[in-house]
């Protein structure tokens, strides 16, 4: 099951991103864990029953909370029947989220998706000079995959400029997104298909007023390793995920989130392809992509 | 029905009087302490003489422990220090990898199923030059079932390979800094921190429920605090499900029961709302030998696993900054809530900025909810320095020092941690009590031994395991050290006005000792043998247990 981390300061908008996702699950079984102190993070309405350990939500999606324990929490979410199709583990605000990747990628039945950490425009950068908080955020802003620069809305066009670029600056190369109430389309924040499903739904080129997904097909063997470094060196590129023929012709499976990639085996009887979702307008990737 | 004990010297802790001969006792509490005359204006007594030839003082009180150390014992103990187990006998040290090896051959001998898991405890390395413990030395004692050893700290797990192969680790291609990898790429066995250990230490037996105190468990509890001379010890701290709590209290209710409990509800996993809400029905369930109803926050981790959080400049070796384990906003929210609501809290701080949060947290929270009595208690507190213990002392605060490291982490600590000037500072119990802190020391059992009359030599003495002394200047002297385990723990539980003297009106808690702590001499305060426990006037020897 692939696992998604949402990590980020109190207050910074994860259970809003949560509660986004929730209402534009559009038929994905998300399985949500929780550890914050406030009440339950899930808005009333999605919520169905609440029977104490796990509460169950609309859309067959659920939500449990793991105090202390987040590894026993994993594995007993492992065991539930039937499984989700997604995890969505929201991290305490004092959390590393990339240290809680690494121990999420112990647990064989999860595959990592990626880390976002949100950043609330009004106070990030107060926020990372905090007496006792600085390093916290600033150790949280550089294990990011993406960065979500929430709340825009609350500061000046001009701040926003020089935001992104201190951003940049200390989260690495992940990638920086601009949103408003953590409002994002889920399949930025959540890889959005399997190895099982392929992506033939989705060879279309389409586009949001902010975001634009693109297919590429591939007629010539690639350089994986060299094409996978230039699209995480992009950062309009968000992630991309498919199915690459190697020097030698054979498929490789290609994901991508911000500055993270991974290229492992490709399964049997699929067909080569990569989708790319990144910020409009994507740049032009047909020189990378025509291969060797 | 009174009973007057006679005893060779009573060490009363009242200054009134501070020596007596006779105590007397009626209903489980005591009536008063003084001469055979005086007490006898009580009227109709029996003279009990059994401990004529022994030295008496108030039952001891350990402010932090957890009862989970007796159920540790079930499993294999192989730490470097000889160690009493609760039946009385001491486990020899063990100073080489050979050793725990050949121990856990002979535990593994006597296991009959193949596949039943062998959990061993204590181990600490760096008393045999660091060398680990591997995959394949422990896959000498088993290729069948899993082995896994915890360490001293509680923070680092090595398991064979039978361990890592029923987790789904034995394998390649793993990258997390807390699984090190051999040269074949296959993990080593050794996992370090608590999310790494969770999905191995299930298969060999450190399953988390598992050590959470159970029955057998809170038994074996009281047994290792009637031979330490304990008679009231903290569980230090738990969840405190229904479930649990009415074990703990039908098991301390027991007429043969010999201690007095104080579990302490832990924050993690609930809002503060609930957190508070689950406390005040806790207080409602409160019994003679269970006293429910404070509350534990965890604040950061530990200085030898590198995870408490310290001011500037930071550890001695390099070492990145450790983690907070609370929000300062969630903290503040239970500061304030527990003073609203005159409930009490101790806080688990190692680091010195971890505790400077707690203050600032205190200051901001007692300016909301003013309270002239609430004891709030910094645990371990261990890198305190002057101004801190000044800022305690203005707002009301108590300190439980960890004066046990000095004596098994102090090199450690000197040399890698925090470096020479601050390790000779740490557990500050003469600077606490230069500005009038109210304090306590304390074993933190399981993580060192349950034995307050040790842990008043550690503070005395402050010498390292080299034999180093570690911090002339915070050395504090035997009778501080002895008000520590008594009075001064039983302040910060306030529990004060029941137990840790020997005055009218007091429960009959006792320790009983074979020698007499005032006159021993500070070096050989560790030795002094405990013959058993008075508790509530009850009598257990510890050679009956």
């Amino acid at each position: 099951m692939p696992v998604t981390v949402i990590g980020g300061y109190l207050g910074s908008g994860k259970t809003t991103l949560v509660n986004h996702l929730l209402r534009n699950a559009n038929g994905r079984r998300l399985a949500i864990l929780v550890n914050e102190f406030g009440e339950l993070p899930i808005d009333a309405d999605l919520i169905e029953a609440d029977d104490g350990d796990v509460i169950s939500l609309t859309g067959g999606c659920v939500c449990c909370s793991y105090g202390n324990d987040l590894m026993m929490a994993l594995m007993d979410m492992a065991k539930m029947e039937p499984r989700p199709d997604h995890i969505i583990l929201e991290t305490s605000g004092v959390a590393l989220p990339g240290a809680i990747a690494g121990s999420v990628s112990l647990l064989n039945d999860y595959v990592l998706d990626g880390i976002l950490v949100l950043a609330d425009a009004g106070n990030i950068e107060e926020r990372a000079n905090d007496k006792y908080m600085s390093d916290t955020i600033l150790r949280q802003l550089a294990d990011a995959d993406i960065v979500l620069l929430n709340k825009t809305d609350l500061i000046e066009e001009e701040q926003k400029g020089s935001l992104v670029d201190w951003l940049r600056e200390k989260s690495g190369a992940a990638s920086i997104l601009e949103t408003q109430n953590s409002i994002l389309p889920i399949e930025i924040a959540l890889q959005s298909f399997t190895h099982d499903d392929g992506f033939s739904a989705d060879r279309s080129t389409h586009s949001t007023s902010q975001f634009e997904t693109k297919f590429y097909s591939f007629s010539a063997p690639t350089q994986t390793q060299a094409l996978a470094q230039e699209l995480a060196g992009l950062s309009q590129i968000v992630r991309a995920k498919g199915f690459v023929p190697n020097e030698n012709g054979k498929l490789k499976t290609l994901q991508l989130v911000g500055q993270r990639f991974e290229i492992t085996p490709a399964p049997e009887n699929v067909e080569a392809g990569l989708v790319v979702i990144g910020v409009k307008p994507l740049p032009d990737l047909s020189h990378a992509l025509t291969g060797i | 029905m009174t009973t007057i004990y006679r005893a060779k010297k009573i060490i009363t802790m009242n200054p009134a009087r501070p020596v007596a001969t006779h105590v007397a006792v009626r209903d489980g509490r005591i009536l008063g302490a003084g001469s055979l005359a005086e007490l006898e204006g009580w009227g109709d007594y029996t003279l009990d003489e059994r401990f004529s030839d022994k030295v008496i003082m108030p039952g001891l009180v350990e402010g932090h422990s957890h009862a989970m150390e007796g159920t540790l014992w079930r499993y294999t103990y192989l730490g470097y220090f000889d160690r009493m187990d609760p039946n009385g006998k001491v486990w020899s040290g063990l100073d080489n990898i050979e050793g725990v090896l050949e121990r856990l051959k002979e535990a593994d001998a006597k296991l009959e199923d193949p596949d039943t898991p062998l959990p061993g405890w204590s181990l600490d390395p760096i008393y045999f030059n660091n060398e680990r413990v591997t995959r394949e030395d422990l896959d000498k004692v088993s290729t069948t079932r899993p082995v896994g050893i915890m360490h001293a700290s509680g923070h680092i797990l090595n398991v064979n390979s039978k361990a890592l192969e029923l987790a789904g680790l034995l394998k390649t291609g793993l990258n997390n800094p807390g699984v090190p990898l051999g040269k074949d790429g296959l993990p080593t066995g050794e996992l370090k921190g608590p999310d790494v250990m969770t999905p191995v230490g299930m298969h060999v037996g450190f399953d988390r429920d598992m050590l959470a105190c159970d029955e057998q468990g809170l038994v074996d509890f009281a047994k290792l605090c009637v031979r330490s001379g304990v008679t009231t010890a903290t569980d230090l701290a738990a969840r405190l499900p229904d479930d649990a709590v009415d074990m703990m209290s039908r098991v301390t209710a027991r007429e043969n029961y010999p201690a007095r409990i104080v579990p302490l509800r832990f924050h993690h996993g609930v809002t503060p709302q609930e957190l508070i809400a689950h406390v005040l029905e806790l207080k409602k369930k409160t019994s003679d030998r269970l006293r429910l109803g404070m509350i534990k926050v965890v604040v950061d981790g530990s200085i030898q696993g590198f995870s408490a959080r310290l001011r500037w400049p930071g550890y001695y070796n390099g070492a990145e900054n450790g983690l907070w384990y609370i929000s300062p906003e969630h903290l503040q929210d239970i500061i304030n809530s527990s003073l609203e609501h005159n409930i009490h809290i101790h806080t688990h701080t190692n680091g010195d900025e971890a505790t400077e949060l707690v203050l600032d947290c205190m200051e901001e929270g007692l300016l909301k909810h003013p309270s002239r009595d609430h004891r709030f208690t910094l645990q371990h507190c261990q890198l305190a320095d002057a101004s801190q213990f000044r800022r305690m002392r203005k707002l009301g605060m108590c300190v439980n020092l960890f004066a046990n490291h000095h004596f098994y982490w102090g090199d450690e600590h000197y040399n890698l941690t925090v470096g020479p000037e601050r390790a000779e500072r740490m557990n500050a119990c003469a600077t606490a009590l230069e500005n009038d802190v109210p304090m306590a020391i304390h074993s933190d059992a399981p993580i060192t031994p349950l034995g307050p009359l040790f842990t008043a030599w550690c503070a005395v003495n402050r010498l390292t395991a080299s034999g180093r002394t570690q911090g002339e200047a915070e050395k504090i002297d035997v009778d501080e050290a002895l008000y520590a385990i008594t009075l001064g723990a039983a302040y910060t539980l306030k529990l004060d006005g029941e137990v840790g003297s020997i005055e009218t009106g007091k429960r009959a808690d006792f320790a009983v000792l074979e020698d007499d702590p005032e006159s021993v001499g500070g070096d050989k305060l560790k030795d002094v043998a405990v013959w058993g426990t008075v508790q509530d006037g009850r009598i257990f020897p510890a050679s009956e247990l």
